[in-house]
């Protein structure tokens, strides 16, 4: 009797742990996505809140007004298109550097022998102690034009005319690779580290050079690592507003900034919750893939 | 031993009703950053026993956000004019309880006149400070460029190409905020500042500032102070204030700068940044008697004198510094001052058009 009562109390645990992120993603996901949903078929007006009712109660009737609006017109004007693809090119070539960079150091991290590892990935966290603004402003400080290494380069004598490296994509590029690099290394650490080294040994014992069992075994056995981390820099750089802000010109256009814009300049929060919208529906795409992978993965390690 | 009981039972209940004053008289101001002297709310914590809080912004976007979602928290909010009357529209201010406001006689009434066709009546609202959205130039470099006695007092130097192409490599800036730009070129070729036609906008204001694009280094709204100071830009559409403070800071540098504000011949935008009260502020009678001290001559000549901004308290002219009311950037001559217009209050469907108008213009596309 005892034992039943315990067991029944031990269920009820399981279902509340496993209830909480289920309770997190309906509070924090759901609820405001829904809510963001519901103003983007809403209608601009001069008032407060600063978008019409969706739905009207007057004279017993009741009125679902939808407006699409927002929608046709993200579709019809261009300049929005090209804000995504740009934003989309600008987040695939940073993940991509990201990876270039990343894979190398999470691969001699993996290679350390284990007592220095901690340490090692330590390095790669310590600047997110502090503040991302911050040390995004930083960056201003390095690339503008009387800035620190235009300056250095100038004392050295390479260039007579400072670069102009503040406000173009270079240095979104930077910002963004600068900033995400943590989250390309630790995915990709956390794979290799688990390599079991006697496959490559036996590579070597069948006559393979170090770089064909570097292609052969390391690289295809550590897609996983390589997905996820590829996904944890894309998926938020697509989005991101602060490094083109701050870093980028006129000209750099993201999405992020863009969706700012509707927002607070054109004041029109359901052209803005449009644009939310459908940056959401492009992501899932790579978040699916993202999901699929990290499904496979946990399979592959129950399976041992 | 009994006195000493009693006095400390005098004590804790002095200090009891001190407490609860305290916590019933507090006032929650949001304002521009830099834009209030250093005594004047701690003078009027002292006159009146009001506790203020005092918080800063640094865009009419960002408060315009705030007020339009509701519960800012805030008592007293300092939109310019356009944005507020926007805002009225909206519903988002009380009206102004005129008999707890003795000091509104104080008022220019030319200028209140101006303001109630932002706010009909005069009833929401009371002026601050004001300004122009103008030129500042480096002075040196732009006679460098474009001959010693070339007169500057006019938009050709940023709005036409051939000359904006001559200043281009030392440093064109513009004001990142379209509602104030169109308005200026909208005048500078001769038509209604107000203007809320779609077609005007794509037909003649584009074209203007696409031919100009070129030659923008950036656009933003405060950047410019330190770039104009430093001697990084030279040519900057920017609000009088700012550009006087990037004058005073160069003076200050002394690095062989030399900055001037100008306030075109063709004309300029004039605006107000106005002291209003939400219609969800908790303290409305504290409100009410901070907006009235706003008023006193004697307060907003120090204001004035120490933001370098005009106020729109007449009597309070003769406690300003000489050196701010005789500059004629700062108080402009009765001629200019006939030339100088408002900003129009756009409705959504062209603030929509200007903005990507505006978007596009700056992606260069």
């Amino acid at each position: 009797m005892k034992g039943l009562n315990l067991s029944l109390l031990m269920g009820a645990g399981k279902r509340l742990v496993m209830a909480v992120p289920y309770v997190w993603l309906l509070l924090f996901f759901l609820v405001p996505f829904i809510i963001v949903l519901k103003i983007s078929f809403a209608e601009a007006q001069i008032a407060l809140p600063p978008f019409t009712d969706l739905v009207e109660f007057t004279d017993d009737v009741l009125t679902l007004s939808l407006n699409l609006f927002n929608y046709i017109d993200l579709y019809e004007y261009d300049l929005y298109l090209t804000g995504y693809i740009s934003s989309v090119k600008i987040a695939a070539a940073a993940t991509f550097i990201a990876f270039l960079i990343g894979y190398p150091i999470a691969y001699a991290i993996a290679r350390l022998p284990e007592h220095s590892r901690n340490l090692a990935l330590m390095l790669v966290i310590l600047p997110s102690w502090t503040s991302f603004l911050i040390r995004i402003y930083a960056w201003i400080g390095l690339l503008k034009n009387n800035g620190l290494i235009n300056n250095f380069l100038m004392w050295l004598g390479i260039i007579d005319e400072p670069l102009i490296m503040l406000h173009t994509p270079f240095a979104v590029y930077i910002g963004i690779v600068y900033a995400y690099l943590p989250f390309m290394v630790l995915p990709i650490y956390t794979n290799l580290v688990k390599h079991d080294g006697r496959l490559l040994e036996a590579a070597a014992d069948l006559g393979a050079s170090p770089v064909e069992s570097f292609f052969k075994i390391t690289l295809p056995l550590s897609m996983g690592g390589i997905i996820a981390g590829a996904m944890l820099v894309f998926i938020p750089a697509v989005g991101e507003f602060v490094i083109p802000e701050l870093l980028g010109g006129p000209d750099t256009l993201m999405i992020g900034k863009m969706l700012w814009n509707e927002f607070f300049n054109a004041r029109n929060w359901p052209g803005a919750s449009a644009v939310a919208v459908v940056m959401l529906v492009l992501l899932i795409i790579p978040i699916t893939i993202f999901q699929r992978y990290q499904a496979k993965e946990a399979e592959e390690a129950e399976r041992g | 031993m009994k006195t000493l009981t009693k006095l400390a039972l005098a004590a804790s209940v002095s200090l009891a009703s001190t407490m609860t004053l305290a916590a019933d008289k507090t006032l929650n101001v949001y304002n521009w950053s830099d834009y209030i002297a250093e005594d004047t709310l701690p003078t009027f914590e002292k006159e009146t026993g009001v506790k203020v809080t005092y918080d800063v912004f640094d865009s009419n976007d960002v408060l315009e956000a705030k007020l339009l979602s509701g519960k800012t928290g805030y008592d007293v909010v300092v939109p310019s004019s356009t944005f507020l009357a926007r805002q009225i529209k909206a519903g988002v201010f009380q009206k102004l309880d005129m008999s707890k406001l003795p000091n509104h006689k104080n008022l220019d009434p030319a200028m209140m006149a101006k303001l109630a066709e932002l706010d009909p009546g005069n009833a929401y609202a009371v002026p601050y400070l004001w300004g122009t959205t103008g030129i500042g130039i480096n002075v040196a470099k732009v006679k460098e460029r474009l001959g010693e006695d070339f007169p500057v007092d006019t938009w050709d130097i940023v709005f036409k190409p051939e000359l904006a192409a001559k200043l281009a490599d030392c440093g064109i800036t513009v004001l990142d905020a379209y509602d104030e730009v169109v308005p200026t070129v909208l005048n500078y070729i001769g038509e209604d500042p107000k203007s809320q036609d779609q077609k005007v906008l794509k037909k003649k204001v584009a074209p203007v500032l696409d031919a100009i694009r070129p030659y923008v280094r950036y656009f933003h709204s405060s950047q410019y102070i330190n770039d104009l100071a430093n001697g990084d830009v030279c040519v900057s559409i920017g609000w009088s204030g700012d550009i006087l403070q990037a004058v005073d800071r160069a003076a200050e540098a002394d690095n062989g700068v030399e900055v001037a504000y100008i306030i075109p011949k063709e004309g300029a935008g004039l605006w107000f940044d106005m002291l209003a009260i939400p219609k969800d502020a908790g303290s409305v009678d504290e409100a009410h008697k901070f907006l009235n001290y706003l008023m006193d001559p004697k307060v907003m000549a120090g204001v004035s004198n120490y933001v370098w901004y005009p106020n729109a308290v007449p009597a309070s002219k003769p406690m300003i510094d000489e050196e701010i009311t005789s500059d004629p950037a700062i108080y402009p001559t009765p001629e200019v001052e006939a030339k100088l217009f408002t900003f129009p209050v756009y409705e959504p469907k062209f603030d929509r058009a200007g903005t990507r108008m505006w978007t596009a213009l700056k992606a260069g596309k």
